[in-house]
């Protein structure tokens, strides 16, 4: 029978994992994530699971044993943060363009300098164009379930990709809910058995992989990487609904929070889409008709089904947890202006960059936010397209 | 799984840029990265086999263990000199591909 228990994200995902019981599991502990494959390790250490473990030396290492290791035919999995993932860069390029289905944990956490250990999404944010998978979780439950969810999505024939699941550093990977934890059974039962397309251990049909790829050869792999990321559209959606039907938790694309009817519309990814749900009660209370457009995969990016969500409101704040420095506004506001924009969605849209580095985010600040989004709707556009959220100033 | 054209377009090829045909750099030419072309004096040659065992593209072909009369693999020597250095009777000299007819 499932069962509920009190778990903090992080050992939420440590409990995916076992149940996962992946072949391989190579890791090099960072915070907020350590506790992910510590936990992970004291699984393989009283023989829970059947992963090989491996200790490597740093995260360059760790994602070049897990891409070696699906590469050789492997279920991969893998957990980081912040400077890990970005010591992962070089790496996480291959695993995708090898069309590799690892599944790496990301508990979000910003980037050096200076030091923090806190949540934003600098760190994914910034891998965005890697081409891997991203899905955000809310809380510790879509922490878990998006991670069982990833499996399948990623070791799909035609998609054939990594995938990165996100949860939001301390706010998540530290605070304890209420976890459904389902059957080992079930779970099994649900990601079925793997088996990799051109697997190296396969010595009766060997293959190269990753050989030099000039001018003459490297324009149309990458013409055909492209190709992936429809079906990795469709596999999230179907995926998701078939999640749904056996756990009974059903999960798409993007979450749609009171938007039906909404004016006001906040889009907001991970923790922060929690906090906004208080705020739409709170202001729903009072009869102003705000929504929230809760964004889940941001790779591959729905754009026409964000544009299609969007499309009634009156003025929309787009909140990024992460600052593209150099560029005028926030990753994720320039991505969905420009789905409305391709769209012929014409909508008032203002960009929030807020906490980074952990700074927090009320009720009262989101509230706020749709208080000025009334403002944004009567004049037809923000006084100024971009404000930082709960800056000193 | 598909086979390896030099025209290939992109819905043709394996994805992941795999490469299933063992052994196939052979069809791959590389003559065009050469600037100079190794020349062998064969009546100087001594057969040591030097040039054959340091050459780093096996383009060096041997006939009845004797390089001799051989000439150089052209489709596969990219000029690099090293037959050149480290033959002991100096007896190859790499000539510049403005200088030769083909």
């Amino acid at each position: 029978m499932p069962q509920v228990k009190p778990m903090e994200g992080n050992q939420a995902v440590a409990e995916a994992m076992r149940q996962i019981n992946p072949d391989v599991v190579a890791a090099y502990p960072i915070t907020p994530s350590t506790e992910i494959v510590q936990t992970f390790a004291q699984f393989v250490a009283d023989g829970e699971v059947d992963t090989n473990f491996v200790t490597v030396e740093s995260e360059h290492s760790a994602m070049s044993a897990c891409t070696a290791a699906a590469a050789a035919g492997g279920r991969v999995m893998n957990a980081t943060s912040s400077a890990g993932l970005a010591l992962m860069w070089e790496i996480l390029y291959i695993t995708a363009s090898l069309r590799m289905p690892v599944i790496l944990t990301v508990v979000n956490r910003a980037l050096s300098g200076n030091i923090n250990i806190h949540c934003d999404h600098s760190d994914t944010m910034g891998a965005r164009d890697a081409g891997w998978i991203q899905l955000y979780a809310e809380d510790v439950q879509e922490a878990y379930d998006n991670l069982i969810q990833a499996v399948g999505i990623g070791a799909r024939e035609d998609v054939r990709l990594p995938v990165m699941s996100c949860l939001d550093g301390f706010l998540v990977s530290h605070s304890y809910e209420l976890l459904q934890v389902e059957d080992d059974e079930a779970v099994q039962e649900f990601i079925g058995p793997y088996q990799a397309r051109y697997p190296l251990l396969d010595i009766e049909n060997p293959i190269t992989m990753g050989p030099l790829d000039l001018w003459d050869f490297y324009f149309e792999h990458k013409r055909d990487q492209w190709e992936a990321y429809g079906p990795a559209k469709q596999a999230i959606v179907e995926v998701g609904e078939a999640f749904g039907e056996k756990f009974g938790r059903h999960y798409g694309l993007m979450e749609n929070y009171q938007l039906d009817d909404a004016e006001f519309v906040v889009m907001a990814m991970s923790s922060m889409a929690g906090t906004a749900k208080d705020a739409v009660e709170t202001l729903r209370a009072e009869g102003v008709k705000a929504g929230l457009l809760k964004l889940r995969a941001f790779r591959p990016f729905p754009a026409e089904e964000i544009a299609e969500a969007l499309q009634g409101a009156a003025a929309v704040a787009i909140c990024d947890r992460a600052a593209s420095f150099g560029a005028e506004v926030g990753p994720l506001y320039a991505e969905v202006t420009s789905a409305l924009y391709n769209a012929g969605v014409h909508i008032p849209c203002s960009n929030y960059i807020y906490g980074l580095g952990g700074r927090m985010v009320t009720p009262e600040d989101i509230v706020g936010i749709y208080r000025d989004l009334e403002q944004v709707a009567a004049e037809g556009q923000p006084p100024q397209p971009l404000q930082f959220l709960g800056v000193r100033s | 799984m598909s086979v390896y054209k030099p025209d290939a377009k992109w819905h043709e090829m394996v994805s992941g840029g795999y490469i299933p045909q063992a052994g196939n750099a052979q069809e791959y030419i590389v003559s065009g990265w050469r600037s100079q072309r190794p020349v062998r004096d064969d009546e100087a040659c001594i057969d040591c086999l030097f040039c054959w065992v340091y050459c780093p593209d096996n383009a060096v072909p041997v006939k009845d263990e004797s390089v001799i009369g051989q000439g150089f693999d052209l489709d596969h020597c990219k000029g690099c000199g090293i037959c050149a250095a480290v033959c002991p009777k100096d007896c190859i000299e790499m000539v510049p591909e403005s200088e030769c007819d083909e």
